[in-house]
């Protein structure tokens, strides 16, 4: 049977552009926002749009949070976007203003540790265009695709993770920032690969491979269980 | 280094493109879809589609257009043209659009700009602009007054002052026509754009009077603008996106290489 993929709905307006664009690729996949389905799958993308703590609040509100952390921790392949990759962070600077210092800063998932922050003044924010994006180390996600390939942006916040180490690429705006993160097969990336035309696709189809060559092991681990 | 978009914009009346010229390998140059799918294989950035209808069925015509173009393209787009609530913008934003673009809506309630905002954040929220040059006296910096419901009622509003207002309340980006400049094909009003641009940290989109290559580069480097809007230059089959992105490239401007690959 083929590894099953699941979409979280995270209550994003975008899940379909994205449904729309694993499909393109030839593979199939789910929209699921119940944790027996994500529990269950054998790769997972986590897609988010809109704000950090309205998104972490639906999550909680949908039992969402033990279910993700869980597949993340068991090491299935996980593909976190724009705001679903942000909100693997500890804790966010998003918020509706400044003031209120004593308030606590809003808390993600915490599966990686580092903050997301917001792009210094003096730059035009959101960061909105197609952005080039450059490997610290080769990955399977980006197999097949030039260096310095073009992706599309979206966001105002960028994450700032506390061991450099799980960096995977860099994009230049104003100075570098980590476009995109990889621990094992955790992944995750600030762009959005669903409208990034052809290179996109192509970074969808490799993460769908990845969890294909992932998910016997899995399998064989479930079994002997 | 964030690329200069070019982003064809397609006017659309009753499910159908308005302007154009029947394209080699289109069946159907008058479907949006289709055009949408042939700018987005030929390496456009980004689609614009402004929905001109005025009858009675236009909701649900562009909710139509969009569901079928989401299935098809891969490359954000926006839709404008007639939003005047937030119950349109979320239907469609879920029938796949990336982006709303509202104008006059915005100019007679702008809290529509945070409302929206608010619900599916600034990055989906682009206000649209169109301003006219009022006549300077001698000595006097020049100025815009915004103009309403396409073009036709003047508001009182000064250009920069109402642009820097939208971002206030959350636009993620500006598409701004030069009523002047629209459909001249004598290039932009890059003392606007300039004015505009300067005058806001949003992103600006340059609209209204490109008719040649120059005046794209123009847009980009005077005028400061984010991005290019460009219709009769792509739609009259005059250039191709790669023959525009070559020369802004060859002006060293970046810009996102039409992809050597189709997956």
């Amino acid at each position: 049977m083929k590894p099953s993929v699941v979409i979280v709905d995270s209550g994003s307006a975008n899940l379909r552009s994205i449904y729309r664009a694993v499909e393109k690729t030839g593979f199939r996949v789910q929209v699921s926002a119940s944790s027996a389905v994500i529990s269950r799958a054998a790769g997972i993308i986590f897609p988010g749009v809109g704000a950090f703590e309205q998104a972490m609040e639906l999550l909680r509100q949908r039992g969402l949070a033990g279910s993700l952390k869980e597949a993340v921790l068991e090491g299935r392949p996980f593909l976190g976007i724009c705001l679903g990759l942000q909100l693997l962070f500890s804790e966010s600077e998003e918020r509706g203003s400044r003031e209120g210092q004593d308030a606590p800063q809003p808390g993600g998932l915490s599966i990686l540790r580092g903050r997301v922050k917001r792009f210094p003044p003096g730059l035009p924010v959101p960061h909105v265009g197609w952005n080039r994006v450059f490997l610290k180390r080769p990955h399977p996600l980006f197999d097949g695709l030039p260096e310095g390939s073009y992706f599309y942006f979206t966001h105002s916040y960028y994450i700032q993770p506390l061991d450099e180490g799980v960096v995977l690429t860099v994009t230049e705006y104003g100075r570098p920032f980590a476009s995109s993160v990889a621990r094992g097969n955790l992944l995750g990336v600030q762009f959005h690969p669903e409208k990034s035309g052809p290179a996109g696709l192509r970074l969808l189809a490799n993460f769908i491979r990845i969890v294909d060559s992932q998910a016997e092991v899995f399998s064989e681990l479930r079994e002997g269980e | 280094m964030l690329a200069k978009r070019l982003i064809p914009c397609l006017d659309v009346r009753d499910g159908r493109v308005v302007k154009g010229v029947q394209f080699v390998n289109l069946l159907d140059a008058g479907d949006p879809v289709e055009r949408a799918a042939f700018y987005d294989r030929e390496g456009a950035d980004e689609l614009v589609f402004l929905d001109i209808t005025a009858s009675a069925e236009r909701r649900r015509a562009i909710v139509d257009v969009v569901r079928r173009t989401a299935e098809v393209v891969f490359i954000p787009f926006t839709v404008g043209g007639g939003i005047d609530s937030v119950d349109f913008m979320r239907e469609l934003l879920v029938s796949g659009a990336d982006k709303v673009s509202i104008n006059t809506a915005a100019l007679e309630n702008p809290s529509i700009i945070s409302e929206g905002a608010r619900y599916f954040g600034s990055q989906c929220i682009v206000v649209a602009v169109d301003a006219r040059r009022v006549t300077a006296l001698p000595g006097e910096s020049p100025c815009w007054e915004v103009y309403s419901h396409g073009g036709r009622f003047p508001t009182g509003k000064d250009a920069v002052e109402w642009c820097r207002e939208v971002e206030r309340r959350g636009a993620g980006e500006i598409l701004l026509t030069s009523m002047d400049a629209d459909g001249t094909l004598d290039g932009y009003d890059n003392e606007l754009l300039s004015a505009v641009a300067g005058g806001v940290s949003i992103p600006v989109i340059a609209s209204g009077g490109a008719g040649r290559l120059e005046h794209l580069v123009e847009a980009l480097t005077k005028g400061k603008a984010h991005a290019v809007l460009v219709a009769s230059i792509l739609h009259y089959g005059t250039y191709t996106v790669a023959e525009v992105k070559e020369y802004l490239a060859r002006q060293g401007l970046p810009v996102r290489p039409v992809s050597s690959y189709q997956f």
